[in-house]
């Protein structure tokens, strides 16, 4: 059964329909002592049936630990986000940590979507001071289910 | 800010499913996000607001919508 009502799903679809790259997410798991991974998998699994641009890779953290480590994802369930362009495949560097259920499935949503090819709808202001960052940093928002 | 910055990562962590990680920055409210492990940001803030205390002393050197969709962008 879908997580997902009918009009939802009619919602996304649209959404959806305006992307102009295909997006991939990548969806770190493991089998055994991942309490909220098949819940995870079963919300990804809402979306590609929404949109023909929109993928799912399985990784297994166990067995596909470099790809993981090359993400810098180290427990799950994760999602990295990833889109086509030019031939290759950009990491957007965006990452999900835990079920993306609740409001933060708004927020996969909206990722997907830029990554999908919407406009950032930060300020110039905020676009130019990001811009002057010239070393990594890495941002951790915690929320909570809602 | 993850998505327009090639050197910028965002997590975006459910901090009830990963409780240490909760503990060890001292999530007592959310959203609370942390740069670097140094910088600690509580509450949601104007995206011009958030932009500036999360990159506060990174590059040019100041001081200084919803949490997590800024942090994407």
């Amino acid at each position: 059964m879908p997580l997902l009502s009918s009009s939802d799903q009619e919602r996304l679809r649209e959404s959806f329909a305006g992307m102009t790259r295909s997006v991939r997410l990548r969806f770190f798991t493991q089998a055994l002592d991942c309490e909220t991974c098949v819940q995870t998998r079963q919300i990804l699994d809402e979306l590609p049936p929404l949109s023909d641009k929109i993928a799912i890779e399985e990784v297994n953290l166990v067995l596909d630990g470099d790809t993981a480590k090359a993400h810098g994802i180290d427990r799950v369930p994760a999602i990295a986000i990833a889109y086509e362009e030019n031939g290759g495949v950009t990491d957007t560097r965006i990452r999900f940590l835990g079920a993306p259920a609740g409001y933060e499935f708004i927020s996969l949503v909206q990722a997907v979507l830029l990554a999908g090819g919407r406009a950032p709808q930060l300020s110039e202001a905020s676009l130019a001071r990001i811009a002057a960052i010239d070393r990594p940093v890495t941002m951790q928002v915690f929320t909570t289910p809602t | 800010m993850a998505f327009v910055s090639p050197h910028i990562t965002a997590y975006a962590v459910e901090a009830t499913e990963f409780p240490d990680l909760a503990r060890r920055y001292r999530v007592n409210g959310v959203p609370k996000t942390v740069v670097d492990e140094e910088i600690e940001i509580l509450g949601a803030l104007p995206e011009s607001a958030f932009v500036e205390q999360a990159l506060a002393g990174f590059a040019n050197g100041k001081t200084g919508g919803s949490t997590d969709a800024a942090a994407a962008e």
